[in-house]
């Protein structure tokens, strides 16, 4: 989702006080702006508003933003803050037009993330921002190259193995059962279920069928019989797939119980028109790792 | 057995003959110095020592592969056994270097294999290293029993077969994560079936499946290994059919710790570590939860480093497990563990010495999880022999920090990251700079220091006036002008090692180094504001240093990354195309 170049401060806040932060409205943000750019170089243009991944167009030394709006002061909110931190402006600094870089040697600069060299994309979703309740929405933080200094080792090896702290995969460490969410396509809302309590393929399904049986059902005269649930769940209408650790949509049913309990992060009742080519990878995908 | 030497022993005119320690003497004393910064203090007494030394010297330690060329080491130095060297700048870890930039072994093996045809010991850091330069270490030398290699690239599972293959005397073969390509792992067949002498093994970073049979067998015939670090692909029951035979381990990195196991399994587990009488160091455990944790209890007491970095517990599993580890000097864990973890730390691990907390999700920009101050301070209370930490966090205060220093003076090494750049005392608004000024006149023994959040030059001032033990001073995201650099270089008498990003520090500040560099190791500067025109002036001053700069365009004066070293090399003849040497 691609807008337009606005000229934004580095908090992300649009100059022309659009519907973004309601709350700065009447703030002369100009005024207050600290760019943050090189000597001779002029201030960068920077892309941000929902959805934006933070990158930086124009100068070289684009500025990433990293800036977490919500968890963190960031000076320029208020005039009030401005005249709490004399101490670290220029007296040329912020109370006046600083439009132009100010960071020439001398001049004592706010520094709030100087310019780093090449920002990375993040490969994360741009995401509607505060979702997770950080206060105003910020725009996307920009990953900044090799920061937080961590080894490329200890990475890889955190991608895998850890399971994300988010809702998708509640391996609760310990207590011994696996919530794991189950969506259904054209259903309103999802359910949860505990891959733990089965042990069987067989169990997990009948379980879904009995949760998603208000779903799939076409009213007949003779109301829900059983055979028409397995039907529906296995026969022609829909089948059962799953998203993996390594975030493939896998066919259930493939490999061993215990495996997929193993790797199953997610559960999806898909259309069987939407399944199509499924099956084949799953059976490769198996075959490559046994 | 020492090659023939000329005599030189009737040049100085000031001694007399009664005075004058015959060469056998001196030699034999001086052979029993191990510590290299012994050993060069002792070089510069007189010529006679600097022989003496030089005729006795086993291992050599070079912290940077530039700094001196092949010819010139084994110029000096005939006995050599053993070799340490470290190549790219720590920054690589970071991907702040170029692929490509250097430091490759081979060279060093090509020499050697001509002047050092007993060597035994190789250690590597950051270097780049081949599988043909494997190959060649495993022929070129008959005598060689081990190899350390440690945040290298370049090489993959055939490298390591070569090794196994060849090296009949092979005590050691570390490979600690490394960048290493997976082409199987059927390496570890390679050993001969009559080969037994191995010490150490460590594969922990291998990223794929290796033979467990042949693993299995290795480990059965080697009776004198102490050190086993598998992969994360070696599951619990198999673990157990190691333990079984090496219960004489003193370092054990396990595999997978997430299997599920029978109460038989269970209980055969349990026996087997309580069997490892021996065992002080534990580390790997992927994916380890608490379920299996009884079954380490009979062993925790022993031990003193456990590395949990790599599971991500919750506070609760910390809490149940470290009240069995009473002895711990050394722990890594995950921020997972949160404050109440390190509650758990404060209160059970009374000898800790060292702590790193590594974040879980680092790039995750939304999580506001993992560790605080709170929980610092709560390990600082408990802990009053801390003296290495490394902590990641999101959160931070000029407060907590120096409460922390007051509970813990001793710190050699502090490594603080604030994970957001720039970030602010998030209690008061203010910037970081009492903090790091609280560590440095508190903590007087410092060696290390990284520091993070919003700084400006204060805290440099507060480095130059107080740090004068600091060696390594890690820099990011700081700053507020060339006056912040200046005082450091002016003002920190041992500093070896300066590593800056990101800073808005310029040519003034790196030409006031001019005076400093060559008793210092080396400088990086990345993202900062320094000129070409700064550097090429710092070059043509000190012939002595390389001034190696990396630019992002060609036609701009401005540079993106200097290196700056000293070197009795002259500079690099291997310089990639996107290095220039001024």
């Amino acid at each position: 989702m691609s807008m337009p170049l606005q000229e934004h401060d580095y908090i992300g806040l649009s100059m022309e006080a659009s519907d973004e932060k309601p709350k700065n409205k009447g703030l002369n943000l100009k005024a207050t702006e600290l760019r943050l750019g090189l000597p001779g170089s002029e201030s960068p243009e920077r892309e941000f508003g929902h959805g934006s991944k933070g990158l930086v167009s124009g100068a070289k030394r684009g500025f990433s933003d990293t800036i977490n709006g919500g968890s963190v002061k960031w000076v320029f909110g208020s005039e009030a803050d401005l005249a709490k931190n004399g101490g670290l402006f220029s007296p040329r600094g912020a109370e006046t037009n600083t439009q132009q870089s100010s960071m020439g040697s001398g001049a004592v600069k706010e520094v709030v993330a100087p310019p780093s060299p090449k920002p990375v994309l993040p490969e994360k979703k741009p995401q509607a921002p505060a979702a997770s309740g950080h206060g105003s929405a910020p725009a996307a933080k920009a990953q900044v190259v090799g920061w937080p200094p961590i080894r490329s080792f200890r990475k890889n090896s955190m991608a895998s193995n850890t399971p994300k702290n988010d809702d998708d995969a509640d391996a609760k460490s310990g207590s011994g059962c696996l919530y794991i969410k189950v969506s259904m396509e054209g259903a309103p809302y999802l359910r949860k279920v505990d891959l733990k309590t089965y042990g069987s393929y067989t169990e997990l399904s009948s379980a879904l069928e009995k949760m998603f049986s208000c779903f799939t059902i076409v009213p007949s005269r003779d109301g829900l019989s059983e055979s028409r649930l397995m039907d529906l769940l296995h026969g022609a209408e829909y089948v059962l797939t799953y998203e993996d650790k390594d975030g493939d949509w896998m066919l259930v049913g493939d490999v061993p119980w215990e495996m997929f309990t193993g790797s199953c992060k997610r559960l999806r009742i898909m259309k069987s028109s939407d399944a199509i080519g499924l099956a084949p990878r799953a059976m490769d995908k198996y075959k490559n790792r046994n | 057995m020492d090659p023939k030497r000329s005599r030189n022993s009737h040049e100085s005119v000031n001694s007399s003959e009664s005075t004058r320690f015959p060469d056998e003497v001196l030699e034999r004393v001086l052979s029993l110095l191990t510590s290299h910064k012994d050993r060069s203090s002792v070089s510069l007494v007189c010529k006679d020592w600097y022989n003496a030394e030089r005729w006795t010297r086993t291992h050599v330690f070079i912290g940077n592969c530039y700094s001196v060329s092949p010819e010139i080491v084994v110029g000096r130095f005939p006995a050599i056994r053993s070799v340490t060297l470290k190549g790219k700048p720590r920054f690589s870890d970071f991907n702040l270097v170029p692929e490509n930039w250097g430091a490759d072994i081979h060279q060093w093996l090509v020499v050697f294999a001509e002047k050092y045809p007993f060597l035994e010991e190789l250690r590597l850091k950051r270097m780049t290293v081949t599988d043909e330069s494997l190959e060649f270490l495993a022929t070129s030398f008959s005598y060689f029993k081990a190899i350390s290699l440690m945040s290298c690239d370049g090489f993959s599972t055939d490298g390591l077969a070569a090794i196994a293959t060849h090296c009949k005397n092979l005590t050691e073969l570390d490979i600690q994560e490394n960048d290493m390509e997976d082409n199987g792992g059927g390496w570890l067949s390679c050993f001969p079936e009559n080969f037994t002498s191995l010490e150490v093994l460590n594969f922990a970073s291998q990223q794929g499946d290796v033979s467990f049979d042949a693993l299995e067998k290795l480990v059965d015939r080697c009776k004198s290994l102490r050190v086993l670090k598998v992969d994360k692909y070696v599951k619990l029951e198999q673990l157990h059919r190691l333990l079984v035979r090496a219960p004489q381990l003193t370092d054990l990195g396990t595999g997978n710790f997430q299997q599920e196991l029978t109460p038989r399994q269970c209980a055969e587990l349990e026996s087997a570590f309580s069997n490892c009488k021996n065992l002080h160091t534990l580390s790997g455990l992927w994916d380890a939860t608490s379920l299996y944790f009884p079954v380490l209890y009979s062993a925790c007491g022993r031990l003193t480093f456990l590395n949990l970095s790599y599971a991500a517990l919750q506070s609760g599993d910390l809490a149940k497990l470290l009240p069995h580890c009473p002895n711990l000097r050394r722990l890594w864990v995950l921020d997972t563990v949160e404050d109440e973890g390190l509650e758990a730390i404060g209160s059970s691990c009374p000898l800790l010495e060292e702590l790193r907390v590594f974040p879980a999700a680092p790039f995750d920009l939304d999580i506001n999880r993992g560790v605080t101050e709170s929980g610092f301070i709560a390990v600082s209370r408990g802990c009053p022999r801390l003296h290495y930490v490394l902590y990641f966090c999101r959160q931070m205060t000029n407060a907590a920090v120096a409460t922390i220093v007051q509970n813990c003076p001793d710190f050699t090494h502090f490594r603080l990251c604030i994970m957001n750049p720039g970030q602010r005392d998030y209690l008061t608004g203010e910037p970081m700079d009492e903090a790091f000024g609280a560590v440095v006149k508190t903590c007087t023994k410092l060696q290390r220091l990284a520091i993070s959040g919003l700084l400006t030059d204060l805290t440099f001032e507060y480095i130059g006036k107080y740090a004068k033990n600091l060696e390594t001073l890690s820099v990011a995201f700081a700053g507020s002008s060339d006056w912040g650099m200046q005082c450091v270089l002016r003002g920190c008498p041992k500093l070896r090692k300066l590593e800056i990003r990101d800073s808005p520090f310029g040519n003034a500040a790196l030409l006031s180094g001019l005076a400093k560099y060559e008793s210092m190791r080396s400088l990086w500067m990345s993202a900062c504001n320094v000129t070409m025109n700064a550097c090429k002036l710092l070059a043509r001053e000190k012939p002595r240093l390389n001034v190696e700069v990396m630019k992002d365009d060609e036609t701009d004066s401005q540079v993106d990354k200097v290196y700056v070293y000293r070197t009795i090399a002259g500079p690099r003849r291997d310089a990639p195309p996107f290095v220039l040497t001024l």
